[in-house]
């Protein structure tokens, strides 16, 4: 037991289970970086046969990655608050808090506002949901499913307070952010500025020259550099430092002990509930920011703009096993996936997406195989079959494909690999000091 | 049982002050007077058309909080109503509006194609955490999503009205599958509803829903069972109950329920007869909250369901007056939030006091009242 408060994620020793698990056991950090490149592989087969050069351009991982930061900031604000031990199924509605309060903040101040808008919007949900779960101990689920109906009820209130007389305003949004954030290109790689002066651009260079993996690297790798607003590269800063927090620092250990064994946290002095306010303020903070980069892309508060994101981060926190590497990966899957929707030929894209989706179904179906999982095996596979087979049919596929294309691996994946994935111990239980358990 | 009444009715009364201060706060931040407000809204409720109203949108509220209570009961989270709702009432359109058939038949078979459609649905995740352990609140979570993807794509590739051009939407269901009005019914009674006002035929069927609800869960074997399972799953499991088949049967149970959501819509609702963009997309998540209001009990559920849609029916002309109606939203929100924290805190007070009156009953009287609530939370052994 001590063991798992000082090193939740601590894993046990390599020499056991099957191969494919003692494989995945021994890469485990590095699992989402093979996992990644294995995606990349798989995503260059699917634009060489589908001849749709824009399904790794590195126009559509910028915008994968601005799709991402919202579902990855939910997933984040998730980490926080189950790694203390609150389940938070109110991180919708933390968002949708932060979206009002950004659109808000962005049209009355500036941009920047929105983003510390954000941050207060969600963090009073946050709080909402700490004063119900820690102070009253009401079950976690149902204190942030109230949350949620609360919270659109509260956004469409202030919207029609602030905007719906102003110009350009309504009660379903607001009149428009004043300004821009800015946006920043690397230099000698993406072809930044520096100083005045406008440097080469060597990934972009390759990747027009359509070469077989290596340009989908160079598309993704420039992607990921050039043009980025601000806001996405603080939110990405975010996602690292509050690894290096919660892993690093004696407040994240106070954090993690709280949620895996809070009697023991309670014993060595620490309030367990302090600490569950904290994490749940940073939760609902972290959710709001993500509200605030979606208000920031849209450049106005629209009413539902988070449509679900909130549930596809806590999702995504599942798939990352409670990890931030893991749940950063999940996020990039989904953004990725929405994201092809907002480019130009977005019909291509998505036969490229379903190509590339059943390959890599297939292809997890011989990974169950190795496993000796026949059932899960059989029915991966046969999934994967339908995808090829639609690839093949539907010339014209309808959008709803990709609409629920994340929400289907979601479900694939957290059922098969269900007894790798660890949450934390006392996750959703209600703690009171001097308690035993 | 005056008591037990008494008992029942602090938490919701605390519950429904802390609302309407909490939305008298809002107003008077937003430069409004929360007496006109209040007075606005009572005026509006206080005719018989708006009773009627009420009791309307009321009747799918009351089914979708019976459907998410059977999971309540054995502490099984059904957020999937929504989709298994959705995916029925497609399906029930569908069908219906394919074959045809003699009245009474061809209302009932509607009805059959969304329970069994909306129990299938369900039973996908009842198989997932049966035989996966996936969280049912996660898969049914995915399933909402997966659903009205599909029920979008459905709806629009297949089902699709041709004559309809502009929406996406299903054939009008013919008249042999409409409930008729209950007007005529309640006029038999010396009740005259005038003109425009129309009591919707789904209202005995919901009647008839809470009741076998009620015998089910409180004098069926298999209700015991669930509760049983809900309440001590260790103590079920001894008593012979199979906690995995209990799990599927309860998840499919709920799901079936949940596909009669959307029929007072579809089959009574003269604005509906159909599924489409229009169609109501939300009540599953309306029945999670009368559930949680309701504490799972089917008169609790159907006041928590008339008190909904009085809200609703009451700040339906606050903007005429140029009241923002949104205010209904957040009272309903900080009604279902302060009510849920009022019940867990009489629950634990309730839980305390028996704790310490057991004390007393075999050691005497306590000897310092500090240490006998520490012995009721349970930090002394």
């Amino acid at each position: 037991m001590t063991a798992a408060v000082v090193n939740p994620s601590s894993t046990p020793s390599s020499t056991s289970g099957p191969l494919s698990m003692r494989l995945l056991r021994m890469m485990d950090g590095r699992t989402t970086l093979i996992v990644a490149g294995l995606g990349v592989l798989i995503v260059s087969l699917a634009r060489v046969i589908s001849g749709d050069n824009d399904l790794t351009s590195s126009g559509t991982f910028g915008v994968a990655l601005r799709t991402a930061m919202p579902i990855a900031m939910a997933g984040l604000a998730g980490l926080y608050a189950e790694r203390s031990g609150t389940v938070n199924i109110g991180l919708e509605g933390m968002m949708i808090m932060g979206t009002i309060f950004a659109g808000w903040w962005g049209w009355y101040f500036n941009p920047w506002m929105a983003l510390l808008g954000g941050l207060v919007g969600g963090m009073l949900g946050g709080l909402l949901h700490a004063l119900a779960t820690v102070t009253f101990g009401v079950n976690h689920i149902v204190s942030g499913f109230a949350i949620n109906i609360l919270a659109p009820g509260i956004a469409r209130f202030m919207g029609n307070e602030l905007f719906s007389q102003e110009e350009g305003g309504s009660i379903t949004n607001s009149p428009g952010n004043k300004g821009d954030i800015g946006r920043f290109t690397m230099p000698f790689t993406s072809g930044g500025d520096l100083f005045g002066w406008k440097t080469p651009d060597p990934l972009g260079w390759i990747e027009k020259k359509q070469w077989f993996v290596l340009s989908d690297i160079s598309g993704l790798l420039r992607g990921l550099t050039a043009a980025l607003t601000l806001d996405i590269i603080i939110a990405v800063g975010l996602v690292i430092l509050s690894w290096y927090v919660l892993w690093r620092t004696p407040f994240g250990l106070r954090l993690r002990s709280a949620g895996e064994k809070p009697s023991a946290t309670d014993s060595l002095g620490v309030s367990v509930a302090r600490i569950r306010y904290e994490a749940m303020a940073l939760s609902g903070a972290m959710a709001g920011f993500g509200g605030a980069i979606m208000v920031l892309f849209s450049n106005r508060y629209q009413e539902g703009q988070t449509g679900g994101r909130g549930f596809l981060g806590l999702a995504t926190l599942i798939l990352g096993n409670w990890r931030p590497g893991g749940m950063l990966g999940g996020a990039g899957l989904f953004g990725y996936a929405s994201g092809i929707t907002l480019r130009t030929t977005p019909e291509n894209l998505v036969r490229g997406l379903i190509l590339a989706a059943a390959m890599a179904l297939v292809v997890s179906a011989f990974w169950a195989l190795l496993n000796k999982k026949y059932v899960v095996a059989g029915i991966v596979l046969a999934i994967g079959l339908v995808g090829i087979y639609s690839y093949a049919v539907f010339e014209k596929p309808n959008n709803q494909f990709v609409y629920i294309f994340p929400y289907i691996v979601v479900l694939v994946v957290v059922s098969a690999r269900n007894q790798s994935l660890r949450p934390p111990a006392a996750e959703g239980i209600p703690y009171f000091k001097g308690q035993q358990g | 049982m005056l008591r037990k009444l008494t008992g029942a009715l602090t938490a919701p009364i605390i519950a429904g002050a802390v609302a309407i201060i909490a939305s008298s706060i809002a107003l008077v931040i937003s430069g409004n007077s929360p007496v006109t407000a209040f007075r606005e809204m009572w005026m509006t409720i206080d005719s018989t058309e708006s009773v009627v109203v009420i009791i309307n949108s009321a009747v799918p509220f009351y089914v979708a909080g019976v459907a998410v209570a059977i999971g309540f009961q054995m502490n099984l989270f059904n957020i999937g109503a929504n989709g298994q709702y959705q995916l029925g009432a497609l399906f029930a359109a569908a069908a219906g509006a394919a074959v045809s058939l003699p009245a009474p038949l061809h209302v009932a078979f509607v009805l059959l194609v969304a329970v069994v459609v909306a129990g299938l649905w369900a039973a996908i995740a009842g198989l997932l955490k049966v035989y996966r352990n996936v969280n049912e609140v996660i898969s049914t979570i995915m399933l909402n999503y997966v659903a009205v993807g599909l029920s979008a794509f459905l709806v629009s590739e297949y089902f699709r009205n041709n004559d309809v051009k502009l929406v996406a939407e299903t054939k009008k269901l013919p008249a042999s599958a409409q409930l008729p009005a209950l007007n005529r019914l309640l006029e038999v009674f010396g009740l005259n509803l005038g003109d425009g006002v129309v009591l919707q035929g789904f209202l005995p069927i919901a009647i008839v829903l809470g009741i076998g609800y009620y015998l089910l869960l409180y004098r069926a074997r298999f209700g015991f069972e669930l509760r049983l399972s809900g309440l001590n799953p260790a103590a079920a499991t001894t008593a012979g109950v199979k906690p995995r088949a209990m799990i599927l049967k309860t998840i499919v149970l709920s799901g079936c329920i949940a596909g009669l959501i959307g029929m007072s819509d579809l089959l009574a609702d003269p604005q509906y007869h159909k599924y489409g963009d229009q169609f109501p997309k939300t009540l599953g998540f309306t029945g999670l909250a009368l559930a949680l209001l309701g504490r799972n009990h089917p008169g609790g559920i159907a006041a928590a369901a008339i008190v909904w849609a009085t809200i609703e029916r009451a700040t339906q002309r606050l903007s005429l007056i140029g009241i923002p109606q949104e205010i209904g939203t957040i009272l309903q929100g900080s009604f279902l939030l302060a009510a849920v924290i009022v019940y867990e805190v009489v629950r634990r007070r309730n839980n305390e006091q028996t704790a310490r009156e057991a004390s007393r009953a075999v050691h005497g009287p306590p000897p310092d009242p500090g240490l006998s609530s520490a012995n009721a939370a349970g930090a002394l052994p």
